[in-house]
């Protein structure tokens, strides 16, 4: 069992470090896939990525591959894609989906023209997404302190966030934080979908906020324990995921993925909160 | 109807006039186009003044993920001649040709060598052995010299200078290999392009990554090959220049390897490159191999 278990993280530095990767990626981006969940704003998280592509691509064809130049690049496009949509939104009858999809629809159109004038032949979805595999310095201290930086901003901002869930309408009448907060979270799932794509190495780099979060619902009520149960779904979905890849010879991001996503499905019928079986057999559970 | 019986003649003739001159005339060049800047070179050594080459995936590119552009199949449309590595390493060739509705010949350059499997795949780096380029350089002057019959002699002389500088090369690669020593002929790199080079000179080469740059690599994959470096003692990894880099520098930090320079497995470098040609290609990959397998001291 150990050696199935831990061997690899003793013999390999690259398992230690994928595992501290997503360790810390599972603490920054399932809080925020939860807020994203209970908001209904869960096809949020996917439309952003979508829009952070281009930008982390433009940081790329300026700076070569340099994680600064391509997280920086991929922050900017996707801040201004939310900060455009929320503006719209806030000013103007279009709702939220709408414009967000609008925007980043147009940010990944002009990202892939620049990306052909340029005429790089290079496949650049490989050297945007990293792999978990290969996790260096610069890349884990990038994914520790988005980890460290979305819980201190989510600490702060709890209150207005879980009323922004709740009642926003009532949030934004009575105080002038509704604006700032809903930007400050938009920065947020950004800041942790550029992160998600360097540990994870791939667009679903996404599911690693979503799935864990959805598994969750299932099986709690309060904020407090969807993110404690939430993170703990993305931190065992990663460790399984990593073994999987290891003993199975799987490739280690889809790997992870599809072990949360297995997780999802699980919760999704035994989980006590809503869950199918509860549904189906209502007394039965009540009485176990 | 008469009036209209002579206009569709005449548009007729037209259409001939400006088609023929096409092949017939010798000074105006036959239009190649080829898939990837390997077999631009080549054609552009055999054909000399007498081809105009367009090279679709240009140096540093990689042609396993390329994806075609409208100006990509204009240019196809417009070819005489279209040279493609074939065994399946252009997978985006086939609906570009459809799609630009190309007619004229089209010329696989491994025709007739003996390809590897690997992986139950056609292995389609067969230029990496310079035996193979042989192949690949008679079936580019076969094709050119039956396109342009007035300069087929010429072709045949630039075939024949060309191929003795091969197989200089050859032997030349020969010597280097023969003077490493047995237990120093195990490569890391970061996907299996040199299966060939292997196989003609006697090196073995192992990779994290499958025989395409497409696929991932597993934690398994990257684990086995760094207990391979650990066990056997391998000192370098080399990284290639279209290939993703930070998995071999993992490698290398964890295995205390050297980063050994950079191979070219499938794309010239630019012209002030180390790779300008693809003779300074297979003799680059070779000399910075040998630089880093031989043994310090020797």
């Amino acid at each position: 069992m150990w050696e199935i278990l831990a061997q690899p993280f003793v013999d390999f530095d690259f398992m230690q470090r994928a595992l501290v990767g997503c360790v810390a990626i599972s603490i920054g981006a399932t809080p925020v896939g939860v807020f994203l969940m209970l908001r209904r704003m869960s096809l949020t998280g996917d439309a952003m990525a979508h829009a952070i592509l281009p930008g982390a691509a433009v940081g790329y064809l300026v700076a070569g591959l340099s994680l600064g130049a391509m997280t920086v690049g991929g922050l900017i496009a996707g801040m201004t894609v939310a900060l455009l949509a929320g503006f719209v939104t806030r000013v103007t009858a279009l709702r939220e989906d709408a414009s967000l999809a609008a925007f980043y629809l147009i940010s990944l159109a002009l990202g892939l023209l620049i990306l052909s004038i340029r005429g790089s032949n290079v496949d650049l979805m490989h050297v945007l997404f990293g792999t978990v595999l290969a996790l260096d310095d610069a890349a884990l201290i990038l994914l520790c302190s988005i980890a460290s930086i979305t819980v201190f901003a989510l600490a702060v901002l709890f209150r207005p966030l879980v009323l922004e869930c709740v009642d926003p309408q009532f949030l934004r009448s009575v105080s002038g934080l509704s604006a700032m907060t809903h930007f400050t979270f938009l920065a947020l799932v950004v800041l942790n979908l550029v992160g998600g794509f360097h540990a994870l190495g791939t667009l679903m780099a996404v599911g690693i906020m979503i799935l864990p979060a959805a598994a969750a619902r299932f099986w709690a009520q309060s904020i407090g324990a969807l993110i404690a149960i939430a993170i703990s779904v993305a931190m065992l979905s990663s460790l399984s995921g990593l073994l999987l890849s290891y003993h199975f010879s799987l490739p280690s991001g889809p790997a992870i993925i599809l072990v949360a996503g297995f997780a999802y499905v699980l919760s999704l019928f035994f989980g006590p909160v809503g869950g199918l079986a509860v549904q189906a057999f209502p007394r039965r559970v009540l009485e176990a | 109807m008469p009036t209209r019986r002579a206009l569709l003649t005449s548009a007729a003739a037209l259409a001939l006039s400006l088609a023929a001159p096409a092949g017939a005339l010798s000074d105006r060049p036959i239009q190649v186009v080829a898939t990837f800047s390997i077999l631009g070179d080549m054609v552009k050594r055999i054909g000399g003044e007498h081809v105009a080459v367009t090279t679709i995936v240009g140096a540093n590119g990689d042609a396993h993920v390329y994806q075609p552009t409208p100006a990509d199949a204009r240019v196809v449309s417009e070819a005489q001649i279209l040279v493609v590595n074939g065994l399946q390493f252009e997978g985006w060739m086939d609906r570009l040709i459809d799609a630009s509705g190309f007619r004229g010949v089209r010329v696989v350059a491994t025709d007739g060598i003996e390809p590897i499997i690997f992986g139950g795949a056609f292995d389609p780096h067969a230029w990496q052995s310079l035996g193979n380029a042989v192949a690949y350089v008679d079936n580019i002057t076969a094709a050119l010299a039956k396109a342009d019959p007035v300069n087929a002699a010429d072709f045949h002389r630039n075939r024949a200078a060309y191929v003795t500088e091969i197989e200089m090369l050859d032997a030349e690669i020969r010597d280097i290999v023969a003077s490493l020593p047995d237990d120093c002929r195990t490569v890391v790199t970061s996907h299996d392009a040199f299966q060939y080079f292997g196989r003609e000179y006697g090196l073995e080469f192992v990779a994290p990554q499958g025989l395409s740059t497409e696929s991932e690599a597993s934690a398994r994959d990257v684990a086995r090959l760094i207990l391979q470096i650990r066990e056997r003692g391998i000192r370098a990894i080399f990284i290639e220049n279209v290939a993703d880099r930070r998995l071999q520098k993992q490698i290398a930090d964890e295995t205390g390897a050297l980063i050994g320079g950079t191979l070219y497995p499938d794309a010239l470098s630019g012209t002030n490159g180390p790779a300008a040609t693809y003779l300074d290609m297979m003799r680059h990959n070779a000399t910075t191999l040998a630089r880093v397998l031989i043994p310090q001291g020797s």
